[in-house]
């Protein structure tokens, strides 16, 4: 079966499938047509496509991602302004359109800074190349005596500005992206300036417009009443009184996707979204449940004992694991089980689409990481080409991954076929909380030792999960999509195994913020944690000795991405101990602790300071190091590692979904709560300085969070946390 | 039978259902969006407007409740983000989504009507009902107090 993922994957020649693992899932491995020519891809003339200059001078560049409040709409046209030479004053900034010559849209993985940099730096330099080339001829003198800044070309003191010379530019062959002359970076005008976001001023008067904002002339507005168990559907349903009331229009039923993994249900539709909301109370729906309707959250738990306790895959078998383990005397041994619970997305703005069939074209309206996706999803539920489908991205109100999915696109497809005019899918906030793709549960056993010199000889890791991989592809290795570092581990260790097999679930997930990082930093640094207390070494000490000396370290199960430098490990780790008043003296229930982590290719450790008091945890202070390298806009770095600590916090004090009778417990903010004002900490972002290709940042502050918070709860109090999320009951 | 209210300066007149909330009215009827819905509740704090000065959930309060006083949403603030704390949240580079902010600045609005030298815990408290996924909390305390410096002048 060609699944949706694939077909868009061969279309935008995407190296990386669903089927890798996770964390790449999210569209990370591509190129520019024009950067590589690999494709059989026309050239692409920058001044014609991402960057547009008007006869007064304005400066219009492209941006081909989504902006989920991320900055993006910000930092990649500095990458294009930079190059190009324009004055930041004259820049206005526009969502690329679904087509080719952009590449794709899709926005994940903190993989948008990492794939686009050289090829937005080729993309501007071509331009300046051309502008110059253009002025050079109206004055007769050479190229290599003109230089672009400032919005024009400036030959000694004569000057051009860029407005005076795009038409003829425009006409000039394109240069070779792959030698066009880039600039150095000393030279850099922009890219390292905190420069103010393009999207706020919009974001500060309710003028940006979000999915749910978006109002079409003679537009309906739809809700759908899903089974609340996880895969159940309808059985019968009743809408007698549902459409005897005011404003109702239509009630139909919409069947399940399977390739979208929508739920199906039964579609109200009605002028206003409170009249759809209301009517949908009316319905009388009989459910066939299905088999989900007997999971909960205690019979995962049991399931997940019963898969580390027997036969698991060896997915990595290094040294003699027995032998170090017998050799080690029980002082220096520790086995524990660490737990990490489901998590949902929770984007401020719940799900919706809004879509208009017509004439055999479609147009939809959608807040989604994947406008080409949703181009593809629209196209193939409206039974019409891709080319008859125009998608408008809006801003997104939140994104965090949830908003890769087809689910909701698909349901206002489904809708609006039935309809013939625009119609509004609006979830609710039950919907969108009951019927999340979660963040997997887990469960690790752990049992290792260190020696008397503080050197891991042993290490042991039994996982599993409800694995991210199976949902989408029941043929996928399950462990694909959950190892993370645990197949990279940047520490010596003597000996070193790691088992997985899956757990039965029938529980939704996908990628949440950070992904499998987000549990394998927790388990990883708690656990190396507590081997530095057994071994009797301060936590810092001990990870930068047993980083051991500069080196890269591979993925072991994929050669090919590529590997961490132990060397900038121990470069965040430094910066974050000397920020953070690492071995500084605290008074009695204070304690600090450290945790470092490396994902999307993004270098961070997190330092936590915290009070505990009659079992109570105030988070007093978060420092954070991060080491991306060349640091695009550093205000909207530090941003971003604000909002990552902040929503790895949540997921470690407040959040989580547990599962009864099938379906999710939590439907509504009261009862998933998140970290208010009153108990949000000081955080302090510091930036290694780098000259190495930058990487992403919207998720890699997170999963060092929740140990340096619970390491930092050992230091103050001697209690373990080994489940997330904190309870009341743990310190008491 | 039409309710009538003030909306940011104006006569409005709707005639709906009266137990309808004012969200939907501002949103669907009047087509007003920059008031937002997050969850139906009064437990996120997004859709926050003033009514007749104070600061109230939307989202659960029945437009008959509205008739005769005066509504202001985040469209009503200034025609040209020139408030105080407009300004203070461009400054700070407050908003990342921005979905929460309509709420989050509808409030601190409120709090500096009443308190022009607000500390930190005078903040934390008054914001504390907003919930932000973004994680700006930070970057919200410094904007208040950047606004209150203003407001006192």
């Amino acid at each position: 079966m060609t699944t949706l993922t694939n077909a868009i994957s061969r279309r935008t020649a995407l190296k990386t499938t669903l089927q890798t693992t996770a964390g790449t899932a999210l569209v990370l491995s591509f190129d520019l047509p024009q950067a590589r020519g690999e494709d059989e891809e026309p050239v692409v003339n920058p001044l014609t496509s991402w960057i547009k200059i008007d006869s007064q001078g304005a400066i219009t560049l492209s941006y081909s991602k989504s902006e989920m409040g991320q900055g993006i709409s910000t930092s990649l046209p500095m990458i294009l302004a930079e190059e190009l030479g324009a004055d930041w004053k004259d820049v206005r900034v526009e969502h690329a359109p679904s087509k080719r010559e952009f590449g794709p849209q899709g926005t994940g993985g903190s993989g948008s800074i990492t794939t686009l940099y050289m090829p937005l730096r080729q993309a501007g330099a071509a331009a300046r190349t051309m502008l110059i080339a253009a002025a050079a001829q109206r004055w007769s003198v050479k190229p290599a005596d003109c230089q672009a800044h400032d919005s024009a070309v400036w030959h000694g003191n004569d000057k051009l500005g860029f407005s005076e010379l795009v038409e003829a530019a425009a006409k000039i062959p394109v240069p070779d992206f792959a030698t066009v002359a880039l600039k150095q970076p000393a030279d850099f005008a922009i890219i390292g300036k905190s420069l103010p976001r393009t999207d706020i001023p919009a974001k500060t008067d309710g003028s940006a417009i979000f999915g749910l904002d978006v109002r079409v002339p003679n537009m309906v507005y739809a809700v759908v009443a899903r089974c609340p168990v996880f895969g159940g559907k309808v059985k019968s349903f009743d809408a007698a009184a549902a459409k005897s009331m005011k404003g109702v229009l239509e009630v139909f039923e919409i069947e399940p996707a399977k390739e979208a993994h929508s739920c199906g249900g039964v579609a109200v539709v009605a002028e206003t979204t409170y009249i759809a909301l209301q009517a949908r109370n009316k319905l009388k729906i009989e459910w066939d449940e299905g088999p989900a309707a007997s999971e909960s959250s205690e019979t995962l738990r049991k399931e997940f004992r019963r898969v580390v306790d027997s036969s698991m895959k060896v997915v990595l078998n290094e040294g003699d694991l027995d032998a170090a383990l017998a050799q080690a005397p029980a002082e220096k041994k520790v086995a524990c089980d660490y737990e990490l619970p489901f998590q949902a997305h929770a984007t401020m703005e719940p799900m919706n689409c809004t879509v208009h069939i017509e004439d055999g074209r479609a147009e939809a309206w959608a807040a989604h990481q994947a406008p080409d996706m949703v181009q593809m999803v629209v196209a193939k539920v409206a039974g019409l080409s891709p080319e008859k489908v125009q998608v408008h991205a809006t801003y997104m109100g939140g994104g965090f991954g949830r908003r890769y999915q087809a689910d909701f696109p698909t349901e206002a497809t489904q809708i609006a076929k039935r309809l013939n005019r625009p119609v509004q899918l609006v979830w609710s906030r039950e919907d969108d909380m009951m019927h999340d793709f979660y963040r997997p549960a887990s469960y690790h056993r752990m049992n290792g030792a260190v020696d008397s010199q503080g050197n891991i000889t042993a290490w042991h890791h039994k996982y599993t999960s409800t694995p991210i991989s199976e949902w989408f592809d029941p043929k996928a290795a399950p462990e694909s999509s959950e190892l993370g570092l645990c197949s990279q581990l940047p520490y010596l260790t003597g000996s070193y195994k790691l088992e997985y097999a899956p757990a039965k679930s029938s529980v939704p997930r996908a990628w949440w913020r950070s992904v499998e990082a987000s549990v394998v930093g927790f388990v990883l640094e708690s656990y190396m944690d507590e081997l530095a207390h057994a071994a009797g070494m301060d936590p810092y000490e001990f990870r930068r000795r047993v980083l051991g000396p500069d080196r890269l370290v591979k993925d072991a199960l994929d050669a090919k991405d590529r590997p961490l430098d132990t060397g900038r490990f121990k470069g965040v780790l430094q910066l974050c101990a000397e920020k953070g008043d690492w071995g500084k003296p605290m008074p009695a229930g204070q304690g600090r602790g450290i945790a470092c982590h490396y994902a999307f290719h993004s270098y961070v450790a997190n330092l936590a300071e915290v009070t505990v008091k009659n079992g109570a945890i105030k988070v007093d202070r978060i420092v954070s190091a991060v080491d991306i390298g060349v640091p695009v806009n550093p205000d909207g770095i530090r941003a971003q590692v604000e909002s990552a600590i902040v929503y790895g916090l949540t997921a470690a004090l407040k959040s989580e979904i547990t599962i009864d009778k099938g379906r999710a417990v939590q439907s509504n903010f009261n009862k998933f709560t998140t970290l208010s004002m009153k108990e949000m900490p000081r955080i302090e972002v510091h930036i290694v300085e780098s000259s190495k290709p930058p990487t992403g940042i919207g998720e890699p502050g997170l999963p060092p969070t929740a140990p340096a918070l619970t390491n930092a709860i050992f230091a103050a109090t001697g209690k373990r946390i080994r489940k997330l999320p904190i309870t009341a009951g743990d310190l008491a | 039978m039409a309710i009538s209210f003030e909306l940011n300066g104006q006569r409005k007149a709707v005639d709906i259902d009266p137990k309808t909330p004012l969200l939907w009215v501002l949103r669907d009827t009047l087509n007003l969006t920059g008031t937002k819905y997050g969850c139906g509740i009064a437990a996120c704090g997004a859709c926050t407007v003033h009514i007749d000065g104070e600061p109230a959930r939307s989202c659960v309060y029945p437009i008959s409740s509205v008739a005769g006083k005066k509504v202001t949403t985040i469209e009503g603030l200034s025609a040209d983000r020139s408030h105080p704390v407009q300004k203070a949240w461009i400054a700070e580079q407050v908003p990342q989504c921005g979905y929460c902010q309509s709420g989050q600045i509808m409030t601190a609005v409120a709090l500096l009507k009443k308190n022009t030298s607000p500390s930190a815990a005078d903040i934390d408290e008054a914001m504390s009902g907003n919930i932000c996924r973004c994680g700006t909390q930070q970057r919200i305390r410094s904007a208040v107090l950047r606004a209150a410096a203003e407001v006192r002048g």
